[in-house]
């Protein structure tokens, strides 16, 4: 069943420019220079109850802009969206009990009081009771290995734990669907790795439908089977993340040992040399050509070991979130 | 469900909330004592203004009794220390710095957080206020009265909604951050006509006879003045005072309400 529904949506912004300087003040004062932003443009896609999604892109790219789309914070300029049944601009008490939004580097904690006291206030929001508020505050501090935590004031926690109890505080309603913007942001690799082991269990435990972005490529290849890749508001891939790495990389890495060196002339008609180092050769072929090379390379050349990989996902998105553009 | 039943359920609910809501913010204003102390103090105007109006000659020629002015300001005190709004500038910073996102995303509206955080810091600064009337009373001791229970139970109604119409009309101009993304500038604009039109810095008596009509059309007198004088014993018009304190609140729901929807659909979530 269909969790997310998103038909055409696109969202543009006004906002004001101003040159620096005392003059370009003085002009701004009186004149505003206005543009039109497109942050998001005509993004279509579902997502299935259940899934855990990633939904990646440089800065800017219009991430953040289409989860506030999706959990009725802001109003789409255009195009249509349904979250759990609902359209979220409406913003009724039955789709605020199902969905939740964290974003990394904001806190609905009140900064100088235990997570607890939070904890109290969203129990009754939610209209939980306190036996059951006690129930789900137990269960997901297990789950998130958070214990005495609780007790301190949130200004004195690590941001590790700081962060695990702004999950505990977004989850304690048990929302069907997560919106999580860079959960993981700031967090050292143990705490990263903590939160994605909680996420999975999440998933699994209630069958949550989890939309993510994320910075660290690490949070998607461990939770995402499937991803959305956004660049500058247009969707540029949905699918499989190892599609992705088919279509960011029309590529393979063919790494070869040799029994003995061949002079690197002999490689060059064979794809582009990585690495050239005596008997240790690195090639990128490209896909369409790689049968007949690898046949050429099997019966022309004194093989010992060969090795066809793809290029690390990682890398690929890592370089292409850096570039800030993608070129095919 | 029967309709009653689903009522009882809802105000339950709603007493749950605002009980959460206020003890949370209790405790945060507590952390913060000094800074309660603080506010209360910067609260004294009403008494600088009385030892103004005693030692000058104007209430003589206005014909004000001085017993009758030092009541006034006295009172006046206690009603600015228990009407004092803030929540432009929480409201402002909230929206600035993307605080008000996960408040719009729980099924409560972020008003009632504003609102108990108000009353939290209140209840905070009672022990405060105390102190400082202590001081007073002693400095001045024939200045020195206490009203009767019933008395003192409809001031403190007063005052309550004198605190409820004050909140509303600075959570409407709260609205404008939709559109401008500030709104502090406008609660220093708001300071004005409440010093003077309220009777704050002179009781209304004082006033030309069209600057008093003129301030009866605001919602100023009826925050300050009415319940200053309804606590000081002092005559007063009680129905007709609390009818049109009711019906300012009425009218700043309905805009608030109205502007509260209208300002939504501008909100583009900075910060967050």
């Amino acid at each position: 069943m269909t969790a997310i529904s998103v038909r055409s949506i696109s969202k543009s912004y006004q906002i004001s420019e101003k040159s620096p300087g005392i003059k370009a003040a003085l002009m701004h004062m009186f004149v505003r220079k206005t543009k039109n932003i497109l942050a998001v443009n005509k993004l279509d896609f579902d997502i299935e109850e259940g899934e855990i999604v990633g939904f990646i892109g440089s800065n800017g790219a219009g991430k953040t802009t289409t989860l506030k789309m999706l959990c009725g914070l802001i109003h789409p300029s255009s195009g249509s969206i349904n979250v759990a049944g609902h359209i979220p601009v409406l913003r009724q008490n039955s789709f605020l009990n199902k969905i939740t939004l964290v974003m990394g580097q904001k806190q609905q904690l009140i900064w100088d009081l235990p997570p607890l006291d939070s904890l109290r206030v969203n129990a009754a929001v939610y209209g939980l009771s306190n036996r059951e508020a006690k129930k789900r505050i137990e269960e997901l501090s297990t789950m998130l290995e958070l214990g005495n935590e609780l007790y301190r004031p949130v200004r004195k926690l690590s941001l590790g734990q700081r962060m695990k109890s702004e999950l505990l505080a977004a989850l304690l309603h048990r929302p069907s669907i997560l919106f999580l913007d860079e959960p993981t942001l700031g967090l050292d690799i143990n705490s990263q790795i903590r939160v994605r082991k909680f996420l999975v269990e999440y998933n699994k435990k209630f069958g949550a439908t989890i939309l993510l972005t994320s910075h660290y490529m690490g949070d998607i290849t461990s939770l995402c089977k499937r991803v959305l890749l956004i660049n500058e508001g247009k969707l540029f891939h949905d699918g499989m993340l190892l599609e992705l790495t088919e279509k960011l990389s029309p590529y393979r890495c063919v790494n070869i040992e040799l029994t003995s060196p061949i002079p690197r002339e002999q490689f060059i008609q064979l794809g582009n040399i990585v690495k050239y180092d005596q008997n240790l050769i690195e090639l990128l072929i490209p896909r369409s050509e790689l049968t007949n090379s690898l046949t050429t390379l099997l019966n022309n050349f004194p093989i010992k070991d060969l090795e066809v990989k793809d290029p690390p996902i990682e890398k690929l998105i890592g370089n292409l979130l850096e570039k800030g553009q993608i070129n095919l | 469900m029967s309709r009653i039943n689903l009522m009882s359920k809802n105000i339950k609910r709603f007493l749950r909330i605002s009980f959460a809501l206020f003890s949370s913010q209790y405790s945060l204003m507590i952390e913060y004592r000094a800074e309660i102390a603080l506010w209360a103090i910067s609260g004294m105007l009403p008494l600088i203004m009385l030892g103004i109006w005693r030692e000058s000659g104007i209430s003589l020629a206005l014909s004000l009794n001085k017993d009758w002015l030092t009541r006034y300001f006295i009172s006046a005190f206690i009603v600015r220390q228990f009407t004092a709004v803030w929540v432009m500038v929480s409201f402002e910073e909230d929206n600035l710095e993307g605080r008000l996102s996960p408040y719009l995303l729980q099924p409560i509206m972020p008003f009632w957080r504003y609102f108990f955080s108000h009353i939290a810091e209140q209840f905070s600064r009672i022990p405060i206020v105390l102190i400082m009337l202590l001081l007073v009373f002693i400095s001045m001791p024939g200045a020195f009265w206490f009203p009767d229970f019933g008395h003192l139970m409809i001031s403190i109604f007063a005052i309550f909604s004198a605190f409820c119409v004050r909140f509303l009309l600075h959570w409407l101009f709260s609205m404008i951050c939709f559109w401008t993304d500030r709104a502090s500038a406008l609660e220093r604009l708001l300071l004005i006509p409440y010093l003077f039109l309220s009777g704050l810095v002179a009781p209304l008596e004082a006033f030309p006879d069209s600057i008093k009509t003129f301030a009866l059309f605001t919602p100023f007198p009826y925050i300050l003045s009415f319940p200053s004088r309804l606590l000081a014993g002092q005559e007063i018009n009680i129905i007709k005072n609390f009818l049109i304190l009711f019906l300012w609140g009425l009218v700043l729901i309905l805009l608030g309400h109205y502007f509260w929807k209208l300002g939504l659909k501008r909100y583009s979530g900075m910060g967050a």
